[in-house]
């Protein structure tokens, strides 16, 4: 048996905001029956676009009810734009975490979120995923596998199948799936454009959680691999200022990792307006 | 709360009468049969009595008995036998819906460039014998097939399957874990090479399983050690296990007309009452070729572990074909085989009974279950209706 928290336990037996809205202004959908576990969430929103009450209906096991119905609890009382930037990392901590084989459950949860706020904003059909379909079985494109190793920091495949399902089926793109994280860890291909939406106007605390985070979960990391390492010194305004560390420091090509690799990285994950320099 | 167990086909309670006759050998008989003095002499004498009630409970002769450490344990070393033995023959029968301990191994010689046909089945989980007899080339090693499938309970017509690969001279090794102890079995009249059982799933303990050797038939050890089990297989024995083991089997032969009239009445009670209790529910497989224990019977439109999670509740225990409670992402292979359509595989539970369980046990859950369904398909997006292309099919997940 899964080793559930008490918390997940509690919004499996006694869910909260199970059902229907009649007359919603939104409605998410994600999943499928053949996928096993399927999401349909209902959002009534205020003049000023607040969600006033959300409800859900779930197909799936006790961790996608549990995260369907705090995701509710969650969201209730956000505005849209506030609405939109919550991640399946935070439906999974306010259920005091899930199994690591479980959190698809929570990116289903982030999945139908957005999918209802594109309805809101009156875009009808959820777009078809773009990219390169991967796994076959599960329907997931490389840029599903992309995004989902950038935001959540993954290493391996079983980790990319556990929040994506991808690999978990017939296992023939194993190879392809362990190429992508090689990819995305290795920085040797950054993540497309239209992967991650980035938010239009950063406030400073923002734009520095961000900048901190892509430095910390993405940057360094793939530094350490050929031995160098970066500290963030400051940044003012767009500008962020760094010291390049280890092997980096008199390396011919440190220039070229300044920019063509730290600082495309944050523009892509930050803003675009983002300019790099060494202290 | 008392538990309702009705998953005796992941695993059973050990006999109070076999928990009695493994005593002494957890206290003051800790001789090893290997040695040379009396207290290692009354050791293996307890051996060599195992060894005959379960040579007996198979119709067999003791020395064709190899205690093992597990069901997998006989199945990886019955396979890798036979083919071991006839390096010049590089190809595998087997099925589609076998246990893992035969489906990885014929997937480990596969990739050691074995060929490995993989036998389909129909909708009622039965295979085409002419397919089958249609699979056996000139280099053909072995033909593997279950004796009865662990999760649909469907018998496998082992006695037409074994005639067929005799007529071509191959080896014939059968997975009979579940089926020993609920049907009866006789290795005199069924010529099979290899036949595989464990002892807890006939309330034995676990850790020792047999694996059954017809004299004369190729053999190459697994486990290379000592001389214990004529040399077959090394290292000490699991004694206590192997006592409860021998017990066990004498205690399954005098149950095994309880298992096929009051058990398979109980088993079917509860099919039946959870059929017209609950709409849109079909039983898995064959209803009459199948184990007297075992109900497989989905519900459509939900899932699974929520359900198995939901009767715990009410100590009900039981077991899933779902994807979500084996960590896997796709529902039972069993089931997929079948050809089980996904609105019903993830929503399959399988119900699995002993002689210990009661009227009252059935009662439990007849009252229990169609409210959990009932309250998880009020909570699902899906209806009556939705049968397959719906609004999630066009959403990729």
């Amino acid at each position: 048996m899964w080793e559930y928290t008490d918390k997940v336990r509690e919004h499996f037996l006694d869910p909260k905001n199970a059902g229907t809205i009649e007359n919603a202004d939104a409605v998410g959908e994600v999943g499928s029956l053949s996928c096993g576990d399927a999401l349909r969430l209902f959002l009534k929103i205020d003049e000023d676009g607040r969600i006033e009450d959300a409800k859900f209906q779930t197909f799936g096991c006790a961790s996608a009810i549990a995260s369907s119905s705090i995701l509710t609890e969650m969201i209730k009382g956000m505005t849209i734009e506030e609405a939109e930037n919550v991640s399946n990392k935070e439906i999974a901590e306010a259920l005091g975490g899930l199994p690591k084989e479980k959190m698809h459950c929570s990116v289903m949860g982030q999945e139908a979120l957005e999918d209802a706020i594109r309805k809101y904003r009156g875009l009808d059909a959820a777009p078809a995923p773009e990219g390169e379909i991967v796994c076959k079985c599960f329907g997931v494109t490389d840029l599903q596998i992309k995004r989902a190793v950038l935001e959540n920091n993954l290493t391996t495949l079983d980790e990319v199948t556990n929040f994506t399902k991808a690999g978990g089926g017939c296992e023939e793109c194993h190879g392809r799936i362990q190429e992508i994280i090689t990819e995305v860890r290795t920085g040797k291909i950054a993540e497309p454009a239209s992967v991650q939406e980035k938010p239009a106007k950063l406030t400073n605390l923002k734009r520095f959680q961000l900048v901190t985070k892509t430095i910390e979960e993405e940057i360094r990391p793939s530094l350490h691999k050929d031995g160098g390492d970066i500290e963030l010194i400051d940044i003012e305004g767009t500008e962020v200022i760094v010291s390049l560390r280890g092997s980096c420091v008199g390396c011919p090509s440190s220039g070229h990792t300044l920019k063509g690799f730290v600082e495309r990285r944050l523009k892509e994950t930050v803003e675009e307006a983002i300019t790099v320099r060494e202290a | 709360m008392n538990s309702v167990y009705l998953d005796n086909n992941a695993t059973t309670m050990v006999a109070p009468e076999v928990r009695e006759a493994m005593l002494p050998l957890l206290g003051e008989e800790y001789g090893n049969p290997s040695s040379m003095h009396g207290l290692g002499g009354r050791s293996g004498l307890y051996l060599s009595q195992a060894r005959e009630k379960v040579a007996a409970g198979l119709g067999c002769d003791p020395d064709e008995i190899i205690f093992t450490s597990c069901g997998t344990e006989s199945d990886n070393t019955s396979i890798f036998s036979a083919l071991e033995s006839q390096p010049e023959k590089r190809h595998i029968i087997t099925t589609r819906v076998e246990h893992p301990a035969v489906l990885n191994v014929a997937k480990h010689y596969e990739r050691k460039g074995y060929a490995v046909t993989y036998l389909g089945v129909d909708s009622k989980g039965h295979f085409d014998l002419e397919q089958y007899r249609a699979a056996i080339r000139p280099d053909t090693a072995l033909v593997s097939v279950m004796y009865a499938n662990n999760e649909s309970g469907v018998i496998s017509p082992i006695e037409e399957m074994v005639d067929i690969a005799k007529e071509h001279n191959v080896l014939f090794h059968t997975d009979a874990v579940q089926a020993v102890g609920k049907i009866p079995i006789d290795l005199k009249k069924l010529p099979v090479d290899y036949l595989a059982l464990s002892g807890h799933k006939i309330h034995a303990p676990k850790g020792v399983g047999v694996m059954f050797l017809r004299r004369n038939t190729p053999f190459r050890p697994f486990m290379l050690g000592g001389h214990q089990e004529s040399g077959r297989r090394g290292g000490t024995e699991n004694l206590s296990g192997i006592v409860g083991l021998g017990t066990a089997m004498e205690l399954a032969v005098k149950h095994i007309e309880e298992e096929n009239t009051r058990v398979r009445a109980l088993r079917d009670r509860l099919g039946k009452g959870l059929m017209s209790a609950i709409p849109d529910s079909i039983i898995n497989g064959d209803t009459e070729q199948r184990l007297p224990n075992t109900l497989s019977i989905a519900f459509k439109f939900i899932e699974g572990e929520a359900m198995l999670l939901m009767l715990d509740q009410f100590g009900i225990c039981a077991s899933s074909g779902s994807a979500c409670t084996s960590g896997s992402l796709e529902p039972s292979h069993v089931l997929r085989a079948m050809g089980v359509p996904f609105t019903y595989a993830h929503g399959s539970l399988r119900f699995s009974l002993s002689v210990y369980n009661t009227d009252a046990d059935i009662d439990i859950v007849l009252k229990e279950l169609p409210p959990v369904i009932s309250r998880l398909r009020q909570m699902s997006p899906f209806r009556r209706g939705d049968e397959g292309l719906d609004w999630a099919d066009s959403h990729a997940h």
